[in-house]
């Protein structure tokens, strides 16, 4: 337990640290800091090397994106809705087609629904190997991060040859998918599954068994049940600490009922839910989608991948509201959109899972650790700014 | 599955609730006086099992001079989501901070009171600057923010910019000539 006298009494939420007194150094983390995903800053107050105060500051990668979708026609906002959050844009694309369909009573071809989840599952599985290389490198390990770029590259690749684009793919429009899957590239799919297969057993002999990451990793940034719902965590985050939540089974959107695959809870796996714990859940959380993805490969239906909307440029959608929320993998993505029956949204909100987990839980956690482990701390809440300020 | 029926009558017991509607099985909203809302958000949760807070937001309905906030809540046991709205006038908009409630709830007023000009008196750090450092202007998502003019009236233009309409300049480059577009 941390030094309880270091820490000066809070009142209204406004702390009086008294810097000039020599017991406390305020530190900036950020905007600009290799131990921080995107930018965001960290406002950090130290006693030694102890952290007794945490405010985050966003604000660095904000681009206005729901303001900018109230000035533009339904089909003009598909470009930019990737762009909320880079590592893994599809969950965006497929949020704001699913819920703009629903509101314009689209239904959409069967192949084309089993196509869009497997890009969810390929998107999860890119997103997680980039998150994994963060998660060692945060504790010194870059080697790891260099194993996991190169796999996530082979992951990109793929997607270049499915929709054209690396990073963000605009695959997933109203109506279905852009266009069939091209020839051959199941067969592409399952020979980069098996190399990442063997890259993630290397990855888990070195990382799960290395003493420094063992002895800094164990025991920080515990997550319990209890604060699951005051703190609003969802994903890994939730799971990690027993809660067995998970989207993909509770609303059981898309194809996931027909999918044979159960909740990975910390419970489930054995571990606990500090960084270790959290780090172990995700990894099994790849292999979990490695094995989605083959069980999708392997029923695919075959059949139309896209019906037409109607005049994208004149397509006005009737006035109505509604609120869609995806498994992603950091927790609950969703997108509560309402039109008033004009040719443009009236209202779109972007709710990311690392707005209630990079402020609030941060700031509650951050305090009493050492300032070393900040970066490792973050990075194993899996955050990304550009959700936050959006 | 949830018996919206039941839930509203147990509602009208206590609050006054001006409407529920259902958007899918899994997806209802209710509409509540904004004196209510705390209450009746704090009964959601603790009697109806709506423990999670997905988020809370604005939609700004100008032409009735009202900001219509919603608080998304989900029961995780019943797979239920409800959007909890209430509408508040939009020249004098103040609201009941439910910072209590949730911990996050605190970094929503934050939001709405910068991007909306909403105010939550008593709500922790509201007054900060959440993604707007030194940001001077009007409340940018109001929709009477007219973003365009702002940038003009601002900033100063580059020489030897030029700007033209999408559509004309596309007739005038792609297609000339051809009179039917």
């Amino acid at each position: 337990m941390p030094d309880r006298e270091k820490f000066p009494v809070h009142t209204g939420g406004v702390e009086n640290f008294d810097l000039e007194s020599g017991r406390y150094m305020k530190v900036w983390q950020g905007p600009q800091h290799p131990g921080v995903t995107g930018n965001m800053a960290l406002e950090l107050v130290t006693s030694g090397d102890e952290i007794v105060d945490l405010k985050t500051h966003v604000g660095y990668l904000h681009r206005g994106f729901e303001k900018l979708m109230e000035r533009r026609k339904w089909i003009q906002n598909f470009p930019l809705v990737c762009r909320i959050c880079v590592p893994e844009p599809d969950f965006n694309e497929y949020l704001y087609a699913a819920a703009t369909e629903e509101l314009a009573g689209i239904e959409i071809p069967e192949r084309a629904v089993w196509i869009r989840t497997l890009n969810l599952e390929m998107a999860r599985l890119t997103s997680f190997l980039m998150w994994l290389g963060g998660q060692a490198g945060a504790f010194g390990m870059g080697t790891i991060g260099q194993w996991t770029v190169t796999m996530r590259d082979f992951m990109l690749d793929l997607f270049e040859e499915l929709t054209g684009g690396r990073i963000y793919h605009m695959y997933i429009v109203p109506g279905g998918v852009r266009g069939d899957v091209p020839q051959g590239w199941f067969s592409h799919v399952l020979t980069t599954l098996k190399n990442v297969e063997k890259v993630l057993d290397d990855i888990e002999l070195v990382l799960f068994n290395n003493a420094v990451f063992k002895k800094r990793a164990v025991g920080l940034g515990v997550i319990t049940p209890d604060m699951v719902d005051y703190y609003g965590i969802t994903g890994p985050n939730a799971r990690a600490s027993g809660v067995a939540r998970d989207i993909r089974k509770d609303r059981s959107y898309l194809i996931y009922d027909k999918l044979d695959f159960d909740i990975i809870t910390g419970i489930s796996i054995g571990v606990d839910s500090d960084i270790f714990g959290r780090t172990r859940l995700r990894a099994a959380e790849m292999r979990q989608s490695i094995s989605l993805i083959r069980q999708m490969i392997d029923k695919m239906p075959e059949g139309p991948v896209h019906v037409s909307p109607p005049n994208v440029l004149h397509w006005k959608i009737p006035a109505g509201e509604t609120y869609l929320s995806a498994e992603c993998t950091r927790g609950e993505y969703g997108y509560y959109i309402v039109s008033d029956g004009s040719d443009k949204p009236r209202r779109v909100y972007v709710r990311g899972p690392s707005y209630t987990h990079a402020v609030a839980l941060f700031e509650h956690m951050a305090p009493g650790t050492n300032i070393a482990d900040t970066a490792g701390l973050m990075v194993s809440l899996h955050t990304y700014p550009p959700e936050i300020e959006r | 599955m949830v018996d919206l029926k039941a839930l509203r009558a147990e509602m009208d017991k206590r609050y006054k609730v001006i409407e529920i509607s259902e958007q899918r099985t899994d997806l209802a909203f209710l509409e509540c006086d904004k004196i209510d809302v705390p209450d009746a958000v704090a009964y959601l949760r603790d009697h109806e099992g709506y423990v999670h807070l997905s988020f809370i937001t604005c939609v700004d309905r100008l032409e009735d001079e009202q900001f219509e906030i919603v608080y998304m809540l989900r029961n995780h046991e019943k797979k239920h989501d409800l959007g909890v709205k209430t509408k508040i006038d939009r020249k004098n908009p103040v609201m009941d901070s439910m910072h209590n409630h949730w911990a996050a709830v605190a970094t929503y007023q934050r939001e709405l009171r910068e991007m909306f000009g909403i105010e939550f008196p008593g709500s922790p750090g509201v007054n900060r600057p959440f993604a707007l450092e030194s940001w001077a202007g009007p409340p940018p998502m109001r929709r009477d923010f007219d973003t365009r003019k702002y940038s003009e009236e601002t900033y100063f233009p580059r020489p030897g910019r030029e700007t033209h309409d999408p559509a004309e300049h596309m007739k005038k480059t792609q297609y000339p000539g051809r009179a039917d577009l």
